[in-house]
């Protein structure tokens, strides 16, 4: 089973993509928990990718795309217009520097990791796409 | 989407947030813990019971106050958290960084041993 979502880079449209995420996986029957995890880690790489790479921009688009393809199996796809935001490059603030140095970032980063199985990216006609892999 | 009132009651602050926190309503958050900084509380109970979601953006902001709350002497006790909230807070490690408890009687026990 396939969903779509598209969406404008404001960060007022995240809860649009937290309840698209939440309604597909609950027709899956995932599990509450998971499906609360799942729904942080998508709502934490939109939330990334709108204000480090389109600056919050509501004219530009993110694509969304959950695939089913087995039983256990969840893609999650995010794609935009050729961002090069790669999480896999980014190594995260230990956690006593986050509050030595009063930072808010690095978090989010640090539960997508924790919450997927595998993020990968690739460029195909112009696009980034970030995929995101969970086996429930 | 996130809803935020203040009261007093048992000589603490209570700041009670109500719907979800994101990265685009972490700043009412931030700003209401920042006012009850700001007017000298010294015991600050977050009532976390209509608490639904919270994503990095949030967990950042009770972060950002755990210097300055220890330096000014501040106590700082969340209650109430629904599981899938709790959860949030456990994959980072961040439960052993802030004081979390049960129910708002217990929160503020902690809360006035911490002040002794």
């Amino acid at each position: 089973m396939n969903y779509q979502y598209n969406i404008g880079c404001s960060l007022a449209n995240l809860k649009g993509i937290r309840d698209f995420i939440r309604k597909a996986l609950h027709e899956n029957h995932v599990p509450e928990m998971q499906v609360s995890a799942i729904v942080l880690a998508l709502d934490e790489m939109c939330s990334n990718l709108m204000i480090h790479a389109h600056h919050c921009d509501p004219n530009h688009q993110l694509e969304l795309k959950i695939d089913h393809p087995s039983k256990n199996e969840f893609i999650f796809e995010i794609v935009d217009d050729g961002s090069v935001f790669d999480i896999n490059r980014f190594v995260e603030p230990a956690m006593e520097n986050l509050v030595q140095e009063k930072r808010k970032g690095g978090l989010g980063i640090r539960l997508v990791k924790s919450i997927m199985d595998r993020i990968e990216y690739r460029k195909e006609a112009g696009k980034s796409i970030c995929r995101l892999t969970k086996t429930i | 989407m996130v809803q935020i009132k203040r009261l007093q009651e048992g000589g603490a602050d209570i700041i009670a947030v109500i719907g979800e926190i994101d990265a685009s309503s972490s700043i009412d958050l931030d700003l209401a813990i920042a006012k009850s900084v700001g007017e000298g509380a010294k015991k600050i109970l977050v009532d976390c019971s209509a608490l639904e979601y919270i994503s990095s953006a949030g967990l950042g902001v009770f972060m950002s106050y755990i210097e300055e709350l220890r330096d000014k002497n501040i106590q700082m006790v969340l209650f109430g958290l629904k599981e899938k909230v709790v959860n949030t807070f456990e994959i980072l490690g961040l439960a052993s960084l802030l004081h979390i408890r049960e129910n708002k009687s217990e929160a503020l026990k902690l809360a006035n041993e911490l002040s002794v």
